[in-house]
C-alpha cells in the first residue's frame, strides 16, 4: 500500500550513533544486587506503596496503588524482600529524593503465579482499569498512562504507533521492532479494538530497515488489512507526536487542541508491547529494553528490570575509565540523572555514558545575533529567538503570546544555535515559572472564594444573633411589663457567671498544656 | 468698547464650555468602580494582614483611591508590586523589607502539635480561608493545602501549639531554575567540574562532536 | 490630492513629536507599555482633531471679526481644557483601568504642546477648514503612530541587557533620537 507522505517544517541532522548498539540481540540484565523502585514512575499522581519493610514480595506483587485516575499502579520487579521504603533518589533532573520501594532480590526471580485476563469479554472500562493495574505507562520516555490515553471521548480514526526512534544513540526500540514484532502488531491489535480506530499506522524511519521489513512480515502474517508499516524520512524530531501525525496524515495539531481532537491517537511500540503482555499474559510492567551506549567497549540492548541501579547496568557494557555521568534518554532530550546509583525507571529508554570527549562542557553563551537559525530548524514553527529574549528577561505572559506552551523542547533550536545559548532550558525555566503561577493563581482564587464565604458566615450570624438579642429584649421588656414587681438582674448574673466559668476552663487548660510541654521538654533533656 | 467685547466673547464661550461639561458630567456618570476587581486579582489572597488592612479587598481598595502604596504586600513579594505597578502605571517599588528582589520568602503552612491543642477553637476563628477544622474540646488540624501561610492563628493560640513550617520541595513543585550565564571565558569553562545543573543542557555539546 | 499629501506630510514628513519636536511629555511618559500608548495615541487623536477643528471655528467666526487674534492662545487653551475634560469623563467612564493608567498624562493633554501648536501652525499656514480638520488628525496619527512605535521598542528595550548608566530614561532618550533620525529620513517625500 502506498502511503502519501507530509513533510514537517524544520528539524535537524544529527549524527546517528545508533550503529554502535544496533547490531546484537537483546540480551537479558543480570539480577542486581538491589532494586529501587521509585513510586512516581509515571505523569500525574505517585503511586502509594502497599508493602513495609519485611515483607516477602514475588515478581509482578503490587507494590504501589494508583491514586486517581492520572496515575499507574508500581510492582515488584523480582522476588524477595523488602527492605525500605523510604525517599531514594531517582532519574529527574531535580536530584530530588521520592518515596521508593527497596528490594533485596532472593535470586530465585520467582513470579507472581500470573493469569491472564479474559479482555475479549470485559468491558472496555474494566480493561483500561486492569491496564492501570498492570503500571503501563508510555515507554517512549515521557511515561505518560497508557490507560489514560485510551479513554474513548471522541470519534477516533487513526492510531498512530510509533517506531520512528529519532533521537541519536537510541537503538531499543528498532531491536525491538526486529526481534518482537509479532508481539507489538498484536498489542496494537488490541488498542486499535479498544479505541475503535479505522486505520493503524506504524511510523518507521528510514534508517531502520530491518525493523521496517521485521514490522511488515508480523503484519502481513496477522493478516491485518487496517494496518500500515510506514517509511518515514529520517529528520529529527520525526519521533515527536505532533511531528509523526504530521508526516503521516498530514493533519497539524492546533495549539489549544490535542491528537484525539483531530481524532488521532498515538502510542510508542514498547507501549504496544506492554499492552499485549498486559493483557495477554497477565504480565504487568516490571522490565523494559534499555540501551547501553555512549564511552563504553560494548554499545547494546538489554531487558532490564524497572529499579536495577544505572551503575550495576552500566557496567554490563563496559564503561571507559573516563565515564563522568549518565544521561538518560538521548543527546537532544534526554537528563544527566543525578547520582550513578539512580534506578532505571519505566521511562528510561537509553542510557549514554558521558565522558569529556563525546560532550564537552557546553561553550559559554554568547549574545543571540538573532540570526533566525533556530526558527528555521524548530520543526513546531515556533521563533525561539523570540521565546528566548522574553524568558531571559522573566516576561513569561510576553513568551506565552510567542506560544511557549506549543514548545515540544525537542532541543534543535539549541543544537544549531552559534552563540551557544542554553535555549530549552530557558524555555524550561519559563514555563515552571507559568505553571507555579497557575497553581498559585488557583489557590489564591479558592481561598479568597473560602474568605468570603467566612465572612458572609460571620454577617449572617452576627444578623441572626441580633434578631435573637431584639426578640429576647422584646419578651424581657413584655415580661418585665406583665410583673412589675418581681426584682430584675437574675438574667445578667448567670451571664456573668457563664463568662467567668469559661475563663476558668481556659485557664486551666493554658496550665495543663505548660505542665505536658515541661514534661516533654525534661524528658527530651 | 473693545475690552468689553472682548469679555463677552470670552464669557460666552465659557458659558458654552461650562454648560457642555455639564451635561457630559451627568451623561458620563461613573458608578462602582472596575479597577478595583482587577487589583484584588493579583493579590495572593492570603487574608493576613500584613499591609495594614483586613485583607485583600480593603488593600486593593486603598491601593485603587490611591491611600495605600503598591508595595505592603509581603507574601505577594516583589513580583505582585511590579505586577500592580504594571496595572497601574505607578513606579515600581520594592516590597518594604524584601531585602533585593531575588529574595523570595518561602512559602510556609502552619501545622498544630496535636499532642498540646486543648480544642479552644480559638485559632478556628482566626483563620480566614478555613483552613483549620475541629470542634470544642477536640484536637483541631490544619488543612495544609488550604492553608494560606498568613500565621494569623500563630498569636491566638493560648498554649502557643501552632509551629510556621516551610512547605518541601516535590516532584509536583519542583521547577527548572534559571539557566546560569557563565561569565567565565571558554578557556577557564573547561576546568569547571559539570555539576547537575549545567549538565542538562546536552545538546549545544552534542553537537560539537556530531 | 493635495489633501492626501496635506495627511501623509502630517503623519511622517512633518511629524509632531519626532521632526516638530512637540509633545514630548506623553511621548516620553507613557509610553512603557504598548496598550497604554494605543489609548494615549486614541485619546489624543480625538482631542486634537477636535481641536483644530474648534478653533478654526473659534478663531474664524468669533476672534478675527471681533478683531480679537490677540486672545487666540487663550482661547483656544480654554476650548482645549474642556474638550480634553469632557475625553476624561469618556473615558472614566468606559475604561477606568485606562484612565488609573494614563493618570495625570491625561489632564495634561490640555497643556501638550502639539495639541496648542497644530492649531496655532493651522492658523499661521493659513489653512481652510477641511485643510485644518486633516492636519489637525494627521498630526495625531502621526502622534500616535510615532507613540506605538517608541512603546512597542520600549517594551523590548525593558528586557535587555541595557548598561546600567543607560538604564531607564537615558536608552529612552537614545531610542527617541534615533528614531528622530529615522524620521527625518521622510523629509521631501511630499515633493
Amino acid at each position: 500500500m502506498l502511503q502519501k507522505l507530509f513533510k514537517f517544517k524544520g528539524g535537524i541532522k544529527p549524527a546517528h550513533h545508533k550503529a554502535e548498539s544496533q547490531g546484537a540481540p537483546i540480551a537479558i540484565a543480570p539480577l542486581p544486587g538491589r532494586l529501587v523502585i521509585p513510586l512516581s514512575q509515571s505523569a500525574g499522581e505517585a503511586a502509594q506503596p502497599v508493602v513495609a519493610v519485611g515483607d516477602r514480595v514475588l515478581k509482578g506483587q503490587f507494590i504501589g496503588r494508583a491514586e486517581g485516575w492520572l496515575s499507574s499502579a508500581v510492582h515488584a520487579s523480582t522476588s524477595g524482600t523488602v527492605v525500605a521504603v523510604e525517599p531514594r533518589l531517582m532519574p529527574h533532573p531535580s536530584g530530588l529524593a521520592t518515596l521508593s520501594v527497596v528490594i533485596e532480590p532472593d535470586g530465585e526471580d520467582r513470579w507472581l503465579p500470573l493469569q491472564a485476563p479474559d479482555y475479549k469479554n470485559m468491558s472496555p472500562k474494566a480493561v483500561l482499569q486492569y491496564l492501570q493495574d498492570a503500571g503501563v505507562v508510555g515507554m517512549g520516555g515521557a511515561g505518560f498512562p497508557s490507560h489514560a490515553k485510551m479513554q474513548n471521548s471522541t470519534v477516533l480514526e487513526d492510531l498512530v504507533i510509533n517506531g520512528a526512534e529519532c533521537e541519536p544513540y537510541i537503538t531499543c526500540d528498532d531491536r525491538l521492532m526486529r526481534e518482537r514484532a509479532g508481539e507489538i502488531v498484536a498489542g496494537s491489535r488490541v488498542i486499535r479494538d479498544l479505541l475503535q480506530v479505522k486505520r493503524v499506522l506504524i511510523g518507521i524511519e528510514d534508517n531502520k530497515p530491518e525493523a521496517i521489513a521485521a514490522m511488515r512480515e508480523a503484519v502481513e502474517a496477522m493478516g491485518e488489512t487496517t494496518f500500515s508499516v510506514v517509511v518515514v524520512p529520517t529528520l529529527y524530531p520525526a519521533g515527536g507526536i505532533k511531528q509523526l501525525i504530521r508526516v503521516l496524515t498530514g493533519k497539524e495539531i492546533p495549539v489549544d487542541k490535542r491528537s484525539t481532537d483531530l481524532g488521532i491517537q498515538c502510542f510508542n511500540v514498547a507501549t504496544a508491547l506492554s499492552v499485549w503482555r498486559a493483557l495477554n499474559l497477565g504480565e504487568p510492567v516490571v522490565n523494559r529494553i534499555v540501551t547501553l551506549t555512549g564511552n563504553v567497549e560494548q554499545a547494546g540492548n538489554w531487558e532490564v528490570l524497572i529499579g536495577t541501579p544505572m551503575n550495576e547496568l552500566l557496567a554490563l557494557a563496559r564503561p571507559k575509565a573516563d565515564t563522568d555521568g549518565i544521561i538518560m534518554g538521548g543527546p537532544m532530550m534526554g537528563i544527566s540523572v543525578p547520582a550513578f546509583d539512580v534506578p532505571v525507571i519505566k521511562a528510561s529508554n537509553c542510557l549514554i555514558a558521558r565522558s569529556p570527549a563525546l560532550f564537552p562542557p557546553p561553550p559559554p553563551e554568547m549574545p543571540c545575533i538573532r540570526c533566525g537559525a533556530c526558527a528555521r530548524v524548530c520543526p513546531q514553527e515556533l521563533q525561539p529567538f523570540e521565546l528566548y529574549w522574553w524568558s531571559r528577561a522573566r516576561q513569561f505572559d510576553k513568551a506565552q503570546a510567542y506560544n511557549l506552551a506549543s514548545c515540544i523542547e525537542c532541543g534543535c533550536c539549541a543544537y544549531v544555535c552559534p552563540a551557544n545559548i542554553p535555549l530549552v532550558q530557558y524555555f524550561r525555566f519559563s514555563k515552571g515559572e507559568i505553571r507555579a503561577a497557575a497553581k498559585e493563581q488557583k489557590m489564591a482564587d479558592s481561598a479568597k472564594a473560602r474568605f468570603e464565604f467566612k465572612q458572609f458566615r460571620a454577617e449572617r450570624e452576627k444578623a441572626e444573633k441580633a434578631e435573637k438579642l431584639a426578640r429576647a429584649a422584646a419578651a424581657q421588656a413584655a415580661k418585665l411589663a406583665a410583673e412589675r414587681d418581681t426584682p430584675p438582674g437574675g438574667e445578667s448574673d448567670t451571664a456573668v457567671y457563664a463568662a467567668d466559668a469559661k475563663q476558668a476552663v481556659i485557664a486551666a487548660a493554658v496550665e495543663r498544656a505548660r505542665l505536658q510541654r515541661a514534661e516533654t521538654d525534661s524528658r527530651d533533656a | 468698547m473693545e475690552i468689553l467685547i472682548a469679555i463677552a466673547v470670552m464669557a460666552l464661550g465659557a458659558l458654552t464650555l461650562g454648560a457642555a461639561l455639564g451635561y457630559a458630567a451627568i451623561r458620563f456618570k461613573v458608578e462602582g468602580d472596575l479597577i478595583t476587581g482587577k487589583v484584588e486579582a493579583i493579590l495572593p489572597q492570603t487574608q493576613c494582614g500584613q499591609c495594614g488592612f483586613a485583607g485583600c479587598k480593603p488593600y486593593a481598595e486603598a491601593i485603587v483611591r490611591g491611600e495605600a502604596e503598591i508595595n505592603l504586600c509581603p507574601p505577594g513579594g516583589d513580583e505582585g508590586a511590579k505586577k500592580l505597578a504594571d496595572l497601574l502605571g505607578r513606579e515600581f517599588k520594592p516590597v518594604s523589607g524584601g531585602g533585593d528582589g531575588e529574595a523570595v520568602k518561602p512559602r510556609l503552612t502552619a501545622i498544630i502539635r496535636e499532642a498540646e491543642c486543648i480544642g479552644c477553637t480559638l485559632c478556628i476563628q482566626a483563620c480566614p480561608v478555613d483552613a483549620i477544622v475541629g470542634a470544642a474540646r477536640q484536637m483541631h488540624t490544619v488543612i495544609e493545602t488550604l492553608c494560606t501561610g498568613c500565621e494569623l492563628c500563630v498569636k491566638p493560640c493560648p498554649v502557643e501549639c501552632i509551629d510556621m513550617v516551610s512547605v518541601p520541595e516535590t516532584l509536583a513543585t519542583w521547577k527548572y531554575a534559571y539557566p546560569i550565564i557563565p561569565i567565565k571565558s571558554a578557556e577557564r569553562a573547561h576546568d569547571v567540574p559539570n555539576n547537575v545543573g549545567a549538565m542538562n543542557d546536552t545538546q549545544s555539546s552534542h553537537r560539537k562532536v556530531a | 490630492m493635495s489633501y492626501f499629501f496635506l495627511l501623509i506630510g502630517a503623519v511622517f514628513v512633518n511629524n509632531v513629536v519626532l521632526v516638530k519636536i512637540l509633545g514630548l511629555c506623553p511621548f516620553m511618559g507613557v509610553s512603557k507599555k504598548l496598550s497604554t500608548a494605543y489609548g494615549m495615541g486614541a485619546a489624543t487623536t480625538f482631542v486634537l482633531t477636535l481641536a483644530t477643528g474648534a478653533s478654526f471655528v473659534i478663531d474664524h467666526y468669533l476672534l478675527i471679526p471681533a478683531g480679537l487674534e490677540y486672545l487666540r492662545t487663550l482661547s483656544f487653551i480654554v476650548t482645549i481644557a474642556a474638550i480634553v475634560q469632557l475625553t476624561e469623563m469618556a473615558i472614566a467612564k468606559t475604561s477606568p483601568l485606562l484612565q488609573q493608567v494614563l493618570g495625570i498624562y491625561l489632564p495634561l493633554i490640555t497643556t501638550n504642546c502639539a495639541v496648542l501648536g497644530v492649531p496655532l501652525i493651522n492658523i499661521s499656514h493659513g489653512y481652510g477648514f477641511v485643510e485644518s480638520l486633516i492636519f489637525g488628525a494627521g498630526s495625531a496619527l502621526g502622534f500616535s503612530l510615532v507613540l506605538a512605535l517608541f512603546a512597542g521598542i520600549r517594551e523590548r528595550v525593558e528586557a535587555a541587557d541595557v548598561p546600567l548608566p543607560f538604564k531607564g530614561v537615558a536608552i529612552a532618550m537614545i531610542t527617541a533620537g534615533l528614531m528622530s533620525l529615522a524620521f527625518m529620513g521622510f523629509a521631501g517625500l511630499d515633493r
